[in-house]
């Protein structure tokens, strides 16, 4: 049995999420890989925005920092550069990400610096009642999408590699074994990281798209999901719809705190 | 560069002696984004922190710059960044994060005309009211207003100071003139300049409290990654640092919060006086304008006028009890600034006195003459 108790703060419990919400499945994830990867909880910093997904820090015995909407990344970027050998770790929600943290988002990921983000892409704002996000699929109803959104929507884990980010994978709240794989090498990955996670909100996601219980959700993951493998070789229409799991994208790039340590001693030494 | 007796003279602008009093106060972090007439701070210490042994990180944003100082600051490093205006505004949310969150940080407004982009190489002291109520909440923040680079060199080790003793954001109001303005300074000799560093917590981590009230109001620091595990919210929170929305819990943090810098208002406030015991009409001058200011009371003193200055160098707290208690016995006050009366109003509120603008908001400096014509008038 994995001991959770060790990593959470037990007596801020219960948790503010609803029931079948995808932030909890996520949350013991991420524990499982944190204790793979024989990380001890004083080295870890755990950073988030603000969402249901950014409260995550609250319930785990981090150095945690729950900040302003969007800007969890801004901040991680400040302590990482200020303290290289904390392990820095940033959990956001899709709005939280992409939308109003959209700039820190690409910039981050182009800078290439040793942060592991994990964004919950539930295709909504949950915590504020079930807006369309810039990830809300086109056609998604919101509760200010009303007749179905007409924007198309972003591809997170494409935004980050596009954007410079050397780790990229997605996964799903149903693939919690692979989740905690990706994690924990996003965690080993000298650079940007990051892991998308298709995450149910089966309060203000599922109900006004008639898509069922968090059940239905997780069988939804379950069938609609094709590892990035086998994606390859399909055409776009076959591709279309689906979920697309797995190590996206796996390279090597200069690291940004190891760069400035390089411009430090090459500043000194002249 | 000249050397003698060990003083340190220098010619130097306001922008590179605020940067040079930054390492000197011990900052070795600064995040900013390039705007005018701020740059050159950013400029300086670009070139001086990677050898300093501090980081100098080019942000995407004003946003992320202070949300990159706060971040850093966690880690027990003092931090800074420096905006004009436009990047003053879009930081505001973090400050307010800072104040919530005590965590110090200090940020630099060298100031030029609004809103928008306004006036972006020309002078203003249109910011002081968003120095004190930029922010949504009720908070308080200190602001250190130089009016030259002496001042400022002086003003931006005291804004350390302040930000490390009660561990909130501080504000170094700076002009256009004083940014760019080239001065001969002699630089305090290190041990002459007291530097002040927060104050860490003994306790075990086990038993630390983040937020817990002490008798000056101040919560004792540990940082991140130095083996005490905590949270930190903007959210109100109790002394363990978790979010509370209990009534009793809210207002107390609220109370605190404010009580800390109103029990040591007084070794917070700092202001300089000239002729003004006798004086029937008294001038409050701030950053460039009280540079006129100086030369207008020399100019109508020497045709026997009573009149002095009042140059407060924190403006926020306001000094109103003190500028009260030392106009007493005046019949005017004259308020120079390049605004429309921002701080002429609090002067009004303080002081209960006929209060006189003299206004420009044309980006340009308030001559001493525009003031001396003004003593002149309010005279007869
Ligand atoms: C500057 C600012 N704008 C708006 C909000 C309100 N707000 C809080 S959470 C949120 C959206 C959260 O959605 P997401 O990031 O997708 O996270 P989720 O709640 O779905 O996990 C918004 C808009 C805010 N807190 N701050
Ligand atoms: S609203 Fe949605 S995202 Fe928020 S806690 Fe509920 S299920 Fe989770």
């Amino acid at each position: 049995m994995f001991r959770y108790e060790y990593y959470l703060r037990n007596k801020h419990f219960p948790h503010i999420w609803c029931t079948g919400c995808g932030c909890g499945i996520i949350l013991k994830s991420l524990l499982r890989a944190i204790d793979r990867s024989a990380l001890s909880k004083d080295e870890i910093a755990l950073i988030s925005g603000i969402g249901c997904s950014s409260r995550t820090p609250g319930y785990v015995d981090f150095n945690t920092l729950h900040t302003t909407h969007g800007r969890a990344l801004a901040f991680a970027t400040g302590l990482k550069l200020a303290k290289p050998d904390l392990k820095v770790i940033v959990v956001s929600g899709d709005g939280d990400a992409t939308a109003i943290g959209g700039n820190h988002f690409i910039h981050t990921a182009r800078r290439n610096i040793d942060i592991t983000a994990i964004i919950y892409n539930n295709h909504i704002y949950g915590m504020t009642g079930g807006q369309a996000s810039p990830t809300t699929p086109l056609g998604k109803r919101g509760s200010t999408a009303p007749y179905g959104s007409i924007e198309p929507d972003f591809d997170i884990s494409g935004l980050a590699i596009a954007a410079g980010a050397s780790f990229v994978a997605r996964s799903t709240c149903y693939h919690a074994v692979q989740l905690d794989k990706f994690i924990e090498k996003g965690l080993s990955k000298k650079g940007f990281s990051l892991i998308e996670v298709l995450s149910p909100c089966p309060t203000y996601y599922s109900r006004p798209n008639r898509l069922g219980t968090a059940v239905d959700m997780m069988r939804w993951y379950k069938e609609n999901s094709i590892p990035f493998a086998r994606a390859k070789d399909m055409s776009a229409e076959e591709r279309r719809d689906k979920v697309i799991t797995g190590i996206l994208h796996d390279i090597e790039r200069p690291e940004f705190c190891e760069e400035y340590k390089r411009l430090t001693e090459r500043v000194k030494g002249t | 560069m000249t050397s003698s007796n060990n003083t340190d003279t220098r010619l130097m602008t306001g922008n590179e002696a605020c940067a040079e009093a930054a390492l000197v106060a011990g900052m070795r972090f600064f995040a900013g984004y390039p705007i005018t007439p701020s740059s050159e701070i950013a400029e300086v210490l670009a070139r001086k922190l990677p050898s300093s042994g501090g980081v100098f990180i080019q942000m995407e944003d004003e946003i992320g710059s202070i949300a990159a100082i706060i971040g850093a600051s966690l880690a027990g490093v003092k931090a800074m960044t420096a905006t004009s205006g436009p990047g003053f505004s879009l930081m505001q949310e973090n400050i307010g994060y800072a104040a919530m969150t005590e965590v110090p940080v200090v940020i630099v407004n060298v100031q030029r005309g609004g809103p928008s982009t306004g006036l972006p190489t020309l002078p203003s002291q249109s910011d002081v009211m968003q120095a004190r109520w930029g922010t949504h909440g009720d908070h308080p923040v200190i602001a250190v207003v130089p009016s030259t680079v002496y001042e400022t060199f002086v003003w931006t080790i005291k804004a350390f100071n302040f930000s490390e003793q009660y561990r909130v954001p501080v504000i170094v109001l700076l002009d256009e003139i004083i940014a760019h303005i080239n001065e001969k300074i002699t630089i305090p000799a290190h041990d002459e300049l007291a530097i002040i560093d927060r104050t860490l917590s003994s306790q075990p981590p086990e038993s630390y409290l983040p937020y817990k009230n002490t008798p000056s109001g101040v919560p004792l620091f540990a940082g991140f990654g130095t083996g005490y595990r905590y949270h930190v919210t903007g959210l109100c929170h109790d002394e363990t640092g978790f979010p509370s929305s209990n009534a009793r819990i809210v207002e107390e943090l609220y109370l605190r919060l404010n009580r800390k810098i109103d029990q040591h208002r007084n070794d917070i406030i700092e202001y300089q006086t000239l002729d003004l015991d006798d004086a029937e009409i008294c001038i409050v001058a701030y950053g460039s304008s009280a540079r006129s200011a100086q030369r207008a009371v020399r100019i109508a003193r020497q045709d026997g006028i009573k009149v002095g200055l009042f140059k407060p160098f924190v403006l926020w707290p306001f000094p109103g009890e003190e500028l009260a208690e030392l106009t007493r016995k005046a019949k005017t006050i004259i308020v120079p600034e390049m605004n429309l009366g921002q701080i002429a109003h609090e002067v009004s509120c303080a002081t209960r006195k006929d209060v006189v603008s003299v206004n420009r908001v044309d980006g340009t400096l308030i001559t001493p003459q525009e003031i001396v014509k003004r003593i002149y008038d309010v005279q007869v």
